[in-house]
């Protein structure tokens, strides 16, 4: 059963699996560690991201990696606009009450999408959907190869946004200390919309690098919501390298526990792990910070 | 004692309905309210009175479910033992979970997640084994006799929910007017001010979702003797969480008449609208997804808030 030639390869297809999902964590983890608010609605707002791909792809003929420049925009303007528009208002200084917020947002979202494209499951045909890559003998996807190295791609974009702008050292001036930062001149609800589209913007860019190899139906985001919370919660609210390295982990486990345990039982390692960690090591596995 | 009179006033309404009214169509309606009305208080004895907000009642209501047909499938026992039974063990979760949660002091967002996760955890079990019918899931044979706890009219199920909804009722009578009460919202409200005055949090809150689980658990055997079947979506699946909740949060979270007012609204609203808007899946969800946005931003103290400091 661990003969390396199945091994070896189902290892390499947790790895890219894991970038997209730690693409996805990056979004969340990036709106949680600014506002200190976790956001349900991130399944729910990926789900609409892919469609938006699967969209313009159907009736635009645009293949989804040239989607990118029109999908990550897009979602940071939503994103943008959903944290001004709603949930700021909503939050009367309660995180319990903004996580219902966006609960009820990816409620709302997800049955518009079942009433205005009902329940069906829809992919797209590429080129290049069929086609693999031959990595060390193992058969790897294309798609999923390209989603591997966007991911990283995007990673490096954000670390350099939040590591070396202006608008990074603000968003890093809030996370810490949010009234220091209104002192000295910051407009926090600004930076903490920034924040919130930025975090949608890597769904825009996950939901192109995702569809080639995947499908999108209403419920689609439901899936990805516990893993990208479990891959949020291992690597450390909050932390960047965490949740990179946290995704191609959970990608891993997925992988091998499909792989030793089949399809249905294969996933509750996944959420094994979140529970465990969240009881005996909340601060995650690589950050020390509470 | 205003709330205990109303409580029995309530009951006695609902038990003389069949007398004066004939439509299969409102019996329904009543029947459905009640139920909803249990489910929301139980998520309200956890979430409104306690603090602790659990996106994963479905692991209770499955767990009542599971017990109930598996006991009576593949054991032979009779409805009325069997309904003990799955009572006792809804709690038991509920028991197991908060000593694992509130052990390792889980709360706020983080709590919630966590219940998510172990709802997940016991769908994918139920799914897996044959024990629990796996995906097919389980089918209980026809046995139209209240000695079986099946009725062949709806007046039966109407007595069933209006028993158990009563019970959830007078249940947060209690919390409202008891030493245990004042101490679960003390513990909501501040635990360390609460912890300082000698109040055992961890103990409070582990009989609240003890508490909470048990009755989640009767409405999951209440929907397994209705219905005669159970499959893992059904029992584990996010939307019998997020119906519990939405009922307690729109009513009203910590009042005793909350759920009922909240579960009232939910189902005349999804009444409407399927008379309205026909064959159009999802939109009395998207409806519930909206009123929640709105009732936090505008009316955190849900519908029961518009009548004052009444109990």
């Amino acid at each position: 059963m661990l003969d390396p030639a199945i091994l070896f390869p189902s290892i390499l297809n947790g790895l890219t699996t894991g970038a997209v999902y730690a693409l996805i964590a990056l979004g969340l983890t990036l709106i949680y560690g600014v506002l200190h608010i976790i956001n349900f609605a991130h399944g729910a707002a990926l789900m609409m991201a892919l469609y938006g791909v699967y969209f313009l792809h159907e009736k635009l003929g645009l293949d989804p990696y040239v989607s990118l420049p029109i999908m990550v925009p897009a979602m940071f303007v939503a994103g943008y606009g959903l944290y001004r528009g709603v949930i700021a208002r909503a939050s009367h200084g309660k995180d319990e009450n903004i996580l219902l917020v966006t609960l009820g947002l990816s409620i709302i979202l997800e049955n518009a999408a079942l009433y205005f494209w009902k329940s069906d499951t829809l992919t797209i045909e590429t080129p290049y959907t069929l086609s693999t890559v031959n990595i060390f003998g193992a058969m790897i996807s294309t798609p999923k190869v390209v989603a591997f190295g966007g991911a990283l791609v995007a990673t490096v974009i954000l670390l350099l946004i939040i590591g070396k702008t202006n608008l990074g050292r603000a968003i890093r001036a809030c996370a810490k200390e949010r009234q220091g930062a209104r002192l000295v001149g910051i407009d926090v609800d600004h930076v903490f919309a920034m924040s919130f589209g930025i975090g949608l913007a890597c769904l825009g860019a996950a939901a192109c690098f995702l569809l080639p190899a995947y499908y999108v139906n209403p419920q689609v985001g439901n899936g990805f919501v516990l893993i990208a919370f479990t891959i949020v919660v291992l690597g450390g609210m909050g932390s960047f390298v965490g949740a990179l390295l946290g995704g191609f982990l959970i990608g891993i486990v997925e992988s091998i526990g499909g792989l030793m345990l089949g399809e249905s039982l294969g996933q509750i390692g996944i959420f094994v792990i979140f529970i465990a960690v969240l009881l005996f090591r909340p601060q995650g596995l690589f950050g020390a910070k509470a | 004692m205003r709330s205990l009179w109303l409580i029995a006033l309530l009951v006695l309404v609902v038990a003389l309905l069949p007398l004066f009214v004939t439509s299969g169509f409102a019996i329904n309606f009543v029947i459905m309210v009640l139920y909803a009305t249990l489910l929301g208080q139980a998520w309200n004895i956890l979430g409104g009175f306690g603090g602790q907000f659990s996106f994963g009642h479905a692991v209770f209501f499955g767990t009542g479910a599971y017990a109930m047909s598996v006991l009576q499938v593949k054991f032979g026992l009779n409805a009325w033992l069997a309904l003990p039974c799955a009572v006792v063990l809804g709690g038991l979760v509920g028991t197991g979970i908060g000593a694992l949660s509130f052990r390792y002091g889980l709360k706020g967002s983080y709590f919630s997640l966590v219940t998510l996760a172990f709802a997940e955890v016991f769908r994918i079990l139920a799914n897996t084994f044959d024990f629990t019918g796996a995906g097919v899931g389980l089918q209980l044979p026809l046995k139209e006799s209240a000695a079986d706890l099946q009725f062949a009219t709806k007046t039966g199920y109407l007595y069933a929910v209006l028993a158990l909804a009563a019970i959830s009722l007078l249940t947060a009578w209690w919390l409202k007017n008891s030493r245990y009460g004042a101490w679960l919202t003390a513990v909501r409200d501040n635990e360390d001010s609460a912890a300082a005055l000698g109040v055992n949090a961890f103990r409070v809150k582990l009989i609240a979702i003890s508490i909470s689980g048990a009755l989640m658990a009767s409405g999951g055997a209440f929907y397994v003797q209705m219905y005669r079947y159970i499959d893992p979506h059904i029992a584990y699946g996010s939307s019998i969480s997020v119906e519990a909740l939405l009922a307690a949060i729109i009513g009203g979270m910590g009042t005793i008449f909350g759920p009922l007012l909240g579960a009232v609204v939910l189902h005349a609203l999804s009444e409407l609208t399927r008379n309205y808007i026909p064959d159009a899946p999802g939109v009395s969800l998207i409806i519930y997804g909206a009123l929640l946005v709105l009732i936090i931003m505008f009316m955190p103290r849900g519908i029961a808030g518009l009548f004052g400091r009444k109990r």
